[in-house]
């Protein structure tokens, strides 16, 4: 009997079929994301095309900077959790502890910009059904627009909150030694998901700071 | 099959071709280039999306079954946005209400 029988969980026959079995529940976890995020874009695509002018409007009041900013710290976040994986694959559990708290440090730094960028928001009074009242002329479904804004930003916040709250348990387990070279799905089911919150916030990108041109 | 060791030399050019899209998609974003804006900005978005589900999410060296999950995934978000906007963008659009926007797409469409 070889000996990673020993570590498979009982209804496995080997480590490879455990692996896989998990890999596959991930993505089918990522498929039913894709939906859940999927409602949103579809009611933002349908209203977007309906009342473009006021996307328009209501985009041009984001600052597009922050925006970029937060991408590329998502990004850089999203590198250090792939540097986790490799730090698992390769059995470096320092190095792996050590990135695990990088890429919860960038994100803790994405969701601080996003709250300031929420902050602003509240005192240029734009937030719908709260304070909803910007100076000046503004098209009327520009409220609609923001509708969309804090509703899909707020569910991937969330999205992020819990990823955080996931690799704090990663850091714990590390840190007890629990993942090998041989075992370590939790680090790459994990890494999946933060990476997938990644992807929708790259379409969030342009979808909500980039309508029209400025 | 044996597990697949990407190397982080790949994770990094990965990392870089992402800055440098995002950087490229925040300048198009201060020019006006009409509808070409949005072809552009969804363009470089699915880029970077399919860098980072080949190389960070590992798809490229995965096995079919969570590449179908994957497809399948999209082909119903595909369904759901497309067969929504083929009822949405036929439609005929009666006059709006007093006080609403009319602009050129809320009006009647051929």
């Amino acid at each position: 009997m070889p000996e990673s029988h020993a570590m498979a969980a009982h209804q496995f026959d080997d480590l490879e079929q455990q692996r896989e079995a998990a890999s596959l529940g991930i993505w089918v976890f990522i498929a039913t994301e894709i939906m859940f995020f999927g409602g949103l874009f579809t009611g933002y695509t349908v209203y977007r095309t309906q009342y473009f002018a006021s996307f328009v409007a209501g985009s041009h009041l984001l600052d597009l900077k922050l925006g970029a900013v937060n991408t590329a710290v998502l990004i850089c976040s999203s590198l250090t959790m792939a540097l986790a994986v490799y730090a698992a694959q390769t059995g470096k559990r320092k190095l792996l502890i050590l990135f695990l708290i990088f890429t919860m440090i960038l994100g803790t730094g994405f969701l601080g910009i996003k709250f300031v960028e929420y902050a602003t928001k509240y005192h240029h009074h734009l937030i719908p059904g709260f304070n909803f009242a910007p100076e000046g002329v503004y098209p009327p479904q520009m409220q609609l627009y923001f509708c969309f804004y804090f509703a899909m930003t707020a569910l991937h916040a969330l999205h992020m909150i819990i990823g955080l709250g996931l690799l704090a348990a990663l850091v714990i387990m590390a840190g007890r030694g629990r993942f090998t070279p041989e075992s370590h799905n939790p680090v790459e089911a994990i890494g999946i998901y933060w990476h997938f919150v990644d992807i929708i916030w790259i379409f969030l990108f342009p979808l909500l700071y980039l309508v029209g041109g400025r | 099959m044996k597990h697949h060791v990407i190397h982080p030399g790949t994770y990094f050019l990965v990392f870089f071709t992402l800055l440098i899209l995002t950087g490229v998609t925040t300048v198009v974003g201060f020019y006006d280039l009409g509808r070409w804006n949005t072809v552009v900005a969804l363009a470089i978005a699915v880029c970077k999306a399919t860098l980072v589900v080949l190389f960070f999410m590992h798809l490229r060296y995965s096995s079919a079954l969570p590449r179908l999950v994957m497809l399948g995934g999209l082909f119903w978000l595909a369904l759901l946005i497309g067969l929504t906007l083929v009822d949405n963008l036929t439609r005929v659009w009666d006059s709006n209400p007093r006080g609403w926007e009319t602009t050129s797409s809320s009006v009647q469409r051929p």
